[in-house]
């Protein structure tokens, strides 16, 4: 009787252990993901952009930019401040450069909106506290968010000092009242969203919706995406040319968009 | 061992019920249900063998999953050369146009419930669709 049971379980053993290997090597057999970047894809050291803050102001109602990225990429539209979804949008220039403000502030700029979207930081803190790496850094400096991976644990809301990412308390399809576009996939209950710098557009040679529609609608130089490592890039020839702030920069976070002001 | 004879007829006449549906098609040849996913028109060749998509579509599609959003690499080339952008909205979905039509259709059948579609979309199953 012993010796029956050993040999059965050698054999359910083996069996098993055949049906596991048998399986990813049949599996195994398909093309190659290819190291070839896109057709006319675009490239950069470290992506910036730079936000001419006068020019922008010069139209304090404008949504071009906020309203063409929350379409593209299916943004919906919740009005609830704790569960609303934001990936580009306008805050007070007392919150959003809090150090530079005080009571003798120009008029030009006290009180008013500035545009804010992800800074997608140098040294990003959403990404050391993430514990499932859906977010991290790209070489090209785009901090890059993977929703397959993230498990909505929101710490990267609370390391972010900028408010810029949001979290799904809801199923968002319904709230996308411009239209889903198909081509972009919504977001599921339950994950963190943010600006990605319109990965999905630089492989196809198109800059960000929002500063592709802002240069239309606003004039070019209000806002400016370049590569910033490029010293003959217009975002880095902007930079040298006139007085740029970041926001928060006293913590070290590094952030990569530009406010000219 | 008492009654072994019932027991075993017993046991006999169980085993030939729970397994009638295997003889029944394998004696006439035809399954009772069986999914009938429809196929692209306008396409006669998908990405890679038929058999590989049946057996494997969801390997490859991890894999293009990971490619695209962690690496950034965007181009697939498959077992015959050719080359393909990867992305399930707008590769496989351009000749795939209808979920319920294809997808759905085996894992209906199997009982699948991938979570693909809690995000991505096809062109034709949600309201709102532009």
């Amino acid at each position: 009787m012993d010796e029956s049971r050993r040999a059965f379980l050698k054999t359910a053993g083996c069996a098993i252990l055949g049906a596991g290997l048998a399986a990813p090597i049949t599996r195994a057999v398909a093309g190659a993901v290819s190291a070839d970047a896109m057709p006319g894809e675009l490239t950069a050291g470290r992506w910036a952009i730079a936000v001419n803050v006068r020019k922008c102001l010069e139209r304090e109602d404008c949504r071009a930019c906020i309203d063409a990225c929350h379409v593209a990429h299916n943004v919906p539209l919740i009005k609830d401040p704790l569960r609303e979804i934001k990936w580009i949008w306008k805050e007070s220039f007392k919150d959003t450069f809090a150090a530079e403000s005080h009571p003798y502030l120009e008029k030009g700029l006290a009180g008013k909106n500035v545009l804010v979207l992800c800074n997608h930081c140098d040294n990003p803190p959403c990404v050391r506290v993430c514990p499932t790496k859906a977010t991290w850094k790209r070489p090209d400096g785009i901090v890059m968010m993977d929703q397959h991976r993230c498990i909505g644990c929101r710490y990267c809301i609370v390391g972010c000092p900028y408010g810029s990412r949001s979290f799904n308390w809801q199923d968002p399809r319904p709230f996308i009242t411009t239209g889903i576009k198909p081509e972009y996939p919504t977001r599921m209950k339950g994950v963190v969203e943010k600006c990605t710098f319109c990965t999905e557009r630089l492989i196809k040679g198109l800059p960000p919706a929002c500063v592709e529609v802002c240069n239309k609608v606003a004039g070019p130089g209000t806002m400016t995406f370049g590569d910033i490592r490029d010293p003959n890039s217009e975002v880095a020839r902007m930079l040298k040319d006139g007085f740029s702030i970041r926001r928060k920069p006293e913590l070290g976070t590094e952030p990569q968009i530009f406010y000219l002001v | 061992m008492y009654d072994k004879g019932k027991i075993m007829a017993g046991l006999a006449a169980f085993l030939v019920m729970i397994t009638l549906p295997f003889w029944y098609s394998a004696a006439t040849g035809k399954a009772g249900v069986k999914p009938d996913p429809v196929l692209p028109k306008t396409e006669k060749k998908c990405v890679e063998s038929r058999q590989y998509m049946r057996d494997a579509h969801m390997d490859l599609l991890n894999r293009w999953r990971d490619a695209v959003v962690r690496e950034d690499r965007h181009i697939y080339v498959s077992q015959d050369g050719t080359r393909y952008e990867m992305s399930l909205n707008n590769t496989c979905m351009k000749c795939h146009e209808e979920r319920a039509q294809f997808c759905d259709k085996c894992h209906t059948y199997m009982g699948e419930n991938p979570f693909c579609w809690d995000c991505h979309l096809d062109k034709k199953g949600v309201k709102g669709v532009l």
